[in-house]
């Protein structure tokens, strides 16, 4: 059987559960037996070099840029799992999503206890380098279909791992009681 | 006339940070910024949240190294709640926040060492990207015993992690005033005794290899390690009041390149008197300087190098020992070295694995009160000298409990203008006349950012290294070279 292949991609997320990715620890060392990794921020290819059999989506989209590569990724990928509470519904940055984007940025650039008087020009970041903010932060499956949902903040490495191997084996997905964590 | 080469980090192209390096007419480097591309907005949501939720909260801004957020923020509390900073708390409560602190580092450092420097060390800084990854240690004979230590040793710190703060990434161990549990007999022992290699022996053993390996290394290529990154700044990091390195509780002190004291002993309560942010229009992270020296001549480095060169000595004598051999290779001066860094990160490592000895071996973990009590005030600063470097939380509470105010100044923040510096460094050493990126160039750019371990590129490093686009494109947006990993 050849190998399935897998990009993976941190969005608006923390990289927490790209960690917990890493916390099957001596497991990796088997995963590389059955999967290939093409797009990743584990790996050194930045473009999508052929079509990857499944996607892993952690992080929801807060910037234009977030869009773009949740796009790249359903375009390449037959299989896009949402892993964490940030793909699946925003996580914690989407609590911004009652507040204007000018309000936070006031409060981290101009009013502040140590910018108040160290920025006396009022400058709020604002370069073509930059991109743009979103109005709010969005989960994943607004913005394209997604296939599968792994929850948990971040969901723990047995449950990565069982359902990575169950994707790349065919075989039924085992999720003990314990391995499926809401927090 | 004026070209512009752009690198972007595969991860930075996802919303993390990139490079722009400016030529002009005569390919002379006119400027270069580190653009970091990500705006989160905790400061304003976590207004009106009820003040305990924020060690849970703000440890969501990084999965890297969340329980430092957790830590600074259940400091600031500590404030809060009444129960005073450092050692205000219970004999436990200090104890089991520490072992977390130094699971933690070890988890941290030992990542970085393993997963990211290594390879490089090992195989090279030009050798074929597709082997230069903790993979290829594993799949290289001569290297793949290294490959188990890096993968045990993370998983050493991520246990102590679970065991103190209930979970690998984002626990709930510590609360205002305390923490809300003892270590198990069974956890103690397990830590202590575990079998081969889980044990903390072994983790002191594998330690001290990596120091050596690291000292060996250096020997065969100090022409590179010395001068590869050079640049006088100033120093900031929390110390014990004594001098001692301390990672957990402190006074700030800061030196300037030479070693004359800037400040010392200064309360973390006051941190606002002696540090302010700057805030430039090209990238979300401000930049950080202390105030007596203003923005131009007051920006400083954290991290392990700062640490090290603040400090006067270490409280654990195997570390101790190694860092009388790290300060007299630059006579006491303070060093100044960006590749030293990992010297220090891994004399760091050293001491973690020491302290986690000393504290499991404390009975005060498996017992005593957990949360100390006091009168409430409105307004609290934790700091804590993550791995990364120093990290400041601030909250102020209303009569409600509601958090009404946050100001976090993270310790890849406080780097932002060295990483700048280090860059340009770099760009005008190696790109001054050239009309073509090279995959020297390019990872050249890359070491020095690497070396300060940035949050902001963070799991990239977990497997491999760090992949950068680099474009040159003049002033009529042509592309006149384009590199890509």
């Amino acid at each position: 059987m050849s190998k399935k292949i897998v990009a993976t991609t941190s969005l608006a997320g923390c990289f927490g559960c790209h960690m917990s990715f890493l916390d099957i620890d001596e497991r990796i060392l088997q995963l590389v037996e059955l999967v290939e990794f093409n797009k990743s921020p584990i790996d050194d290819i930045k473009t999508f070099t052929k079509q990857c059999d499944i996607g892993i989506i952690e992080g929801g989209c807060c910037n234009s840029e977030n869009v773009h590569v949740l796009k790249e990724f359903r375009k390449n990928c037959k299989i896009l799992v949402s892993v964490g509470e940030c793909a699946i519904m925003g996580g914690l940055p989407a609590m911004r999503n009652g507040i204007s984007i000018q309000e936070c940025f006031n409060e981290a650039y101009l009013d502040g206890p140590t910018t108040k008087g160290a920025n006396p020009e009022g400058i709020i970041p604002n370069d073509d380098e930059l991109p743009m903010i979103l109005d709010r932060v969005y989960p994943c499956h607004e913005i394209v279909k997604i296939d599968y949902f792994l929850p948990g903040c971040a969901p723990r490495a047995d449950l990565i791992w069982n359902a990575l191997v169950a994707l790349v084996t065919g075989d039924e997905l085992k999720l003990p009681y314990e391995v499926v964590k809401f927090d | 006339m004026t070209n512009k080469i752009t690198i972007e980090p595969v991860t930075r192209v996802e919303g993390h940070g990139k490079v722009t390096i400016h030529q002009d007419e005569n390919l002379n480097i006119a400027q270069t910024r580190l653009h970091i591309v990500e705006f989160r907005g905790f400061e304003r949501f976590v207004q009106g949240r009820p003040f305990w939720e924020a060690p849970v909260l703000v440890q969501r801004l990084c999965g890297i190294c969340p329980v430092s957020h957790h830590l600074a923020a259940a400091k600031a509390l500590d404030v809060i709640v009444g129960a005073g900073t450092g050692h205000g708390l219970t004999p436990t409560g200090e104890k089991m926040r520490r072992l977390m602190h130094y699971g933690q580092m070890f988890q941290s450092h030992s990542l970085h060492f393993f997963h990211l420097a290594a390879p490089d060390l090992l195989f090279g800084y030009d050798a074929d990207p597709a082997i230069r990854n903790v993979i290829g240690l594993a799949t290289t004979p001569e290297f793949a015993g290294l490959a188990v230590q890096a993968v045990m040793m993370r998983k050493f710190g991520q246990e102590i992690i679970r065991a103190t703060a209930g979970k690998k990434v984002h626990g709930t161990g510590a609360i205002p005033g305390g923490i809300n549990k003892h270590l198990s007999i069974a956890e103690r022992d397990e830590f202590l005794k575990g079998t081969d290699p889980l044990n903390i022996d072994k983790m002191i053993e594998w330690a001290q290899a990596s120091v050596e390996l690291f000292k060996g290394y250096h020997k065969a290529n100090a022409e590179f390690i010395d001068n590869f990154s050079v640049f006088k700044s100033n120093h900031l990091s929390l110390v014990r009041e004594d001098g001692a390195l301390d990672l957990y509780h402190g006074v700030l002190k800061a030196v300037d390149s030479e070693g004359n004291v800037i400040m010392n002993n200064v309360d973390c309560q006051d941190y606002n008197k002696v540090i302010a942010e700057g805030v430039k229009t090209w990238s979300y992270m401000k930049f950080p300087y202390i105030i007596e020296l203003g923005p131009e001549k007051g920006w400083y480095r954290v991290g392990p190098l700062a640490r090290l060169n603040t400090c006067e000595f270490i409280p654990s004598p195997l570390a101790q020992k190694e860092f009388e051999i790290y300060k007299a290779y630059t006579n006491g001066k303070p060093n100044n070295m960006c590749m030293h860094m990992h010297w220090a990160r891994l004399i760091e490592l050293l001491h973690s694995a020491e302290m986690m000895k000393e504290l499991l071996n404390d009975p005060d973990l498996l017992k005593g009160d957990l949360v100390a009590k006091g009168e409430k005030v409105k307004r609290g600063v934790g700091i804590i000298e993550a791995p990364r470097g120093t990290l400041f939380h601030h909250y102020e509470i209303n009569d409600n409990d509601q958090i009404t105010m946050a100001n976090l100044i993270v310790s890849t923040t406080n780097n932002n203008e060295p990483m700048n510096q280090g860059v340009n460094f770099v760009a005008k050493k190696m790109m001054t006349g050239v009309k073509e990126i090279t995959e020297g160039m390019k990872n050249a750019v890359e070491v020095v950012i690497r070396a300060y371990d940035p949050c902001l590129s963070c799991a990239t490093h977990a497997l491999g290294k760090m992949p950068l686009e680099m474009k040159l494109v003049n002033d009529k947006d042509e592309v006149v070279s384009e590199f890509k990993s």
